[in-house]
């Protein structure tokens, strides 16, 4: 039969299978082919906090979804065109997520009425005529994929095991993504592994094929590329581009990486993205505890490295006291708290950005640190660059709030040249000969770094409250109060030197400023240019810079009649805004684990518009 | 240029030059001043300068040791002296790091970090000042403090179980792990010399007299005539024999260790210290007494060798370098898939 191809703008796939099915290595490889393919895209891996939950629950369903365009994507799509489900449970999980009218592959093996009981459904509902709306394909990929090796000799599980690639097989078909891509990442992912190599090419070529031969699929789909500035592009998950920047860092100022961290969901990423570099100098340490890596990483900041601590929620609230003790220090510290769905445990797989008023405030007594946010996967390069070029440049712990969406989720990558990132100076103290002063300043209120096995620098430093200059103990009342405003001051100096805060208003007669940070940015992007597209007059920002503000931050809330914040959390940064600069600014609110879909932020900024 | 035309060099250091210009503010009477004298005065032998010296503390009377010393200083919080100071010493293996704490500071609130330092061995000297009391918060009983210790926290007597430090520190898998006494001067300064000399973490319990909430605690061991009777020095290679001779440490009936009469023992019963020998025999060791009201052992328990962690750190970083080539931003950033537009 004759095969059409059509041409789609953008397209919204979902990956869903039980947690053992490897569907976010299915995910992953479809993103690697489709950024190959010079597509915008940006995903969304879903995932539960069991390892294994029971085979075939609906709560052992782990899926990834990516949306993928010839034109700019700012989300992973807030429906998916296509879901995959693997099991039963992933239909039943993830149906909800798919468009009306949308299409579902599903593996019809798995489609057993014990797999169908587990899931919670009564009758097959791919045989039930519930499905009607869709448009359903059942796929036999569990005896297609032990057909297509069982001349390899594999056993039956790694047999069984290769499906996913039949899954990515049929998908890569369907959307025109290269083979090469695919088959070249399995060699190198199994070099000493022939036979597991040669399946997993076996089972992906039959779902190449299968597409491509039989009669189930009429049509398959073509995206073109998306307009992108001229360069060189790498796809980029936001855990990797933290890893990079702070290595990026290091290598830029010369001071060594020492990287401590106790192990916890979504930041143990970080942790071993960072010990594949060690050939960069970049020590890592895997502390017994969040406790002892901050300090782990605060003694090898006193030593003049660069101390990096990275965390979750649970491990900022063990870092406190640390934390206070590195802003009484002052010595360069970063610290990147991925954030996760909280309180306590919560649900360590899921996102939220609910960390911000615990960075502002959560450590006792006057405690100022600066605090940067990400606004998207690849933009974590360039923010845990920034946290240590102000860590160092200041003398002071710097705190990241990335999120578990930032952090699994990737997006294409314009590689920046090296040779343009700033300097960073450590600007380490030496000895001139006269008494050394710990605590004299610098124009940035900086106090010096100076490192222990420097002559004539000898001094001691503590959590007690210092002597201004000289850095003795101190507990006399008007220097507690004088030593209370410097590091104050010297945190809400930093803004001297940031980019004012950019807002964009084409016509500059918004009645209505869209205010986010952290990792709405692509939803806001989209809610905005929908409002748009419908005539509505609305003005976007995203806050990089959570403290200090950038100076011209009051300017920008009160320029607007209206000001809506959307946050993964009950209000933190409105609450933020309202105080300092006195505005009305309202919330938006999502607390479900989920970034904030777009049409959602869409009908808010209706209502508030029309409200 | 020679030591000697350079002034000030390595042979020239004095007790003067580890002495801050800080005023001393323990009670007066305490224990701690003794022990300041003698790091104070034992520094210099060791050639290295303040400069190439760190101390850090944690919080208790024992943490402020660290600004008495004219050396670089780190006075950290709560027990977690041992973190900061494996980050000073993993980061720069040139440097002579101690650590100075207490049985609060190191054994209750800072037990985890006491105890992951002693097992990875960082290059680290540990000074447990043990007072069995928690001094600076004015007198409440401490995780060595003896089984129904009337505290202002325990007005009815601790029910606690004490730590035995040596014994922790072995079980551990420290490699130097030794006691002594803040009042015998010679003795401390000889158990600091080995601590000083040993590659990796040493652990150094001294007791020490707090003499305003838990006065006499040690006196059967420290003061000058009972000392003489029940202090049991360890002395690598010889027979466990103490109190002029009159009493050893041997192999009961049951194959514990006990306290016995010289004369009547069996000699073959009667133990020789063998610090690098099995760990068993340090523990049971430290378990003759049950605390320093009887007699105890004191001096070097145990002393063995073990790749120390920050050399283990480096040599990674080595065979790393050496087997992806010496990291380059450029080339990790454009590695893997990439595409190009144009």
């Amino acid at each position: 039969m004759t095969k059409t191809v059509e041409e789609r703008e953008r397209v919204v796939i979902r990956f869903a299978g039980d947690s053992g099915d490897g569907m976010q290595l299915t995910g992953d490889r479809f993103t690697s082919a489709t950024a190959v393919l010079g597509n915008d895209l940006a995903t969304l891996p879903d995932f539960p906090a069991e390892i294994r939950a029971p085979a075939g629950t609906v709560h052992g369903v782990s899926a990834f979804q990516i949306q993928f365009a010839s034109t700019d994507v700012t989300t992973p799509g807030d429906h998916a065109d296509v879901l995959v489900a693997m099991n039963p449970a992933a239909l039943r999980a993830d149906l909800d997520k798919v468009a009306p009218g949308g299409t579902l592959i599903v593996n019809e093996d798995a489609f057993t009425q014990r797999n169908l009981e587990k899931a919670g459904f009564e009758k097959d509902p791919t045989a039930d005529g519930s499905l009607d709306g869709y448009q359903v394909y059942r796929v036999p990929m569990t005896s297609l994929t032990l057909r297509a090796v069982e001349e390899l000799g594999v056993g039956k599980k790694e047999a069984d095991r290769a499906k996913n690639m039949f899954a990515l097989g049929l998908l890569s078909w369907m959307y025109g993504r290269p083979q090469e891509t695919t088959i070249q990442w399995l060699e190198r992912k199994f070099t000493d592994q022939t036979l597991i190599y040669d399946a997993n090419v076996a089972a992906f070529k039959a779902g190449y094929n299968f597409g491509e031969t039989t009669e189930l699929f009429a049509t398959s789909f073509r995206v073109e590329a998306a307009p992108a500035e001229p360069g060189t592009y790498r796809n980029i998950a936001g855990s990797t581009a933290m890893a990079w920047g702070l290595i990026a860092a290091s290598q830029r100022s010369g001071i060594p990486m020492f990287y401590a961290s106790y192990p916890i969901t979504p930041a143990s990423e970080l942790l071993h993205e960072l010990s594949r570099h060690k050939n960069f100098g970049v020590v890592t340490i895997q502390a017994e505890d969040e406790i002892a890596a901050a300090n782990i990483a605060l003694g090898a900041a006193f030593a003049g490295h660069l101390g990096v601590t990275g965390t979750s929620g649970p491990g900022m609230d063990l870092k406190a006291e640390t934390l206070g003790l590195a802003v009484i220090m002052e010595l360069p510290l970063v610290v990147v708290d991925v954030q996760r769905a909280g309180p306590s445990t919560g649900m360590p797989t899921k996102t939220e950005q609910a960390d911000l008023l615990l960075a502002m405030f959560g450590r006792h007594g006057e405690s100022p640190m600066p605090i940067i946010a990400p606004s998207s996967p690849a933009d974590c390069f360039h923010v845990a660059f920034e946290a240590a070029r102000i860590a160092v440049t200041y003398r002071t712990p710097v705190i990241v709030l990335s999120d578990t969406f930032l952090s699994n989720s990737s997006e294409p990558w314009l590689i920046p040249d090296s040779a343009s990132f700033p300097s960073i100076d450590p600007a380490f103290a030496t000895s001139n000969g006269d008494g050394f002063e710990p605590y004299r300043r610098d124009d940035k209120l900086a106090r010096p770094w100076a490192v222990p096995g420097t002559p004539g620098l000898v001094h001691r430093i503590g959590g007690l409250e210092r002597e201004d200059v000289s850095g003795d103990i101190s507990y006399e009342a008007d220097n507690h109060e004088r030593m209370t405003h410097i590091r104050r001051d010297k945190v809400e100096g930093i803004a001297k030197e940031l980019p004012d805060l950019h807002v964009d208003d084409p016509d500059g007669d918004a009645e209505l400023l869209v205010l986010g940070w952290g990792s709405s940015l692509g939803t806001i992007r989209a809610a905005v240019a929908r409002a748009r597209a419908e005539g509505k007059k609305v003005a976007s920002a995203q806050l990089r810079y959570l403290n200090p503000f950038p100076k011209n931050t009051g300017e920008v809330v009160r320029r607007y009649p209206k000001v809506l914040v959307p946050e993964m959390n009950l209000g933190q940064l409105a609450m933020l805004l309202r105080s300092r600069f006195l505005v009305d600014a309202k919330s938006f609110t999502k607390v479900q684990g989920l970034p904030i879909f777009a049409e959602e932020l869409e009908r808010a900024i209706g209502e508030v518009i029309d409200g | 240029m020679a030591d000697e035309e350079r002034g000030g060099g390595v042979g020239t250091l004095t007790k003067k030059d580890f002495t801050s210009d800080q005023e001393v503010r323990w009670c007066p009477g305490c224990g701690d001043y003794a022990i300041l004298s003698a790091v104070q005065a034992f520094m210099p032998e060791l050639g290295i300068e303040p400069h190439e010296t760190v101390f850090v503390s944690g919080i208790g009377c024992s943490g402020r040791f660290t600004y008495y010393m004219d050396t670089y200083g780190m006075h950290g919080i709560h027990g977690r002296a041992p973190a900061l100071a494996t980050g000073i010493a993993v980061a720069n293996p040139e440097l002579s790091v101690w650590v100075v704490t207490g049985d609060g500071d190191g054994l209750s609130i800072g037990g985890n970090h006491l105890i992951h330092a002693l097992r990875r061995n960082v290059n680290i000297k540990i000074l447990l000042f043990n007072n069995q009391i928690y001094g600076l918060t004015k007198g409440q009983y401490s995780p060595t403090s003896e089984e129904g210790k009337v505290t202002k926290s325990t007005p009815f007597g601790s029910v606690d179980h004490p730590f035995n430090p040596i014994a922790l520190a072995l079980g551990a898998e420290a490699t130097f792990v030794a006691r002594t006494i803040d009042n015998d001067r010679k003795h401390l300064t000889d158990v600091l010399r080995a601590a000083a000399a040993h590659k990796g973490a040493s652990f150094v319990e001294i007791y020490q007299n707090c003499n305003v909430f838990n006065d006499g605690a040690f006196d059967l061991l420290r003061e000058k005539q009972q000392g003489a009777h029940n202090q049991i020095r360890l002395v690598d290679d010889e027979p466990v024999i103490f109190d002029d001779g009159a009493r050893s440490v041997a192999v009961g009936d049951n194959g514990r260790l006990v306290v016995a009469n010289v004369e009547g023992t069996d000699p073959d019963r009667i133990v020789t210290h063998d610090a690098q020998g099995r760990p068993s025999l340090a523990f049971a060791l430290a378990h003759v007494s049950r605390g320093p009201t009887e007699p105890t052992c004191i001096g070097i328990f145990r002393q063995v060798e073990r790749p120390v962690y920050g050399d283990a750190v480096r040599d990674q970083l080595q065979r790393a370098r050496e087997r992806l080539g010496k990291g380059d931003v450029a080339k990790l950033l454009s590695g893997g898939d990439t595409w190009t537009v144009s």
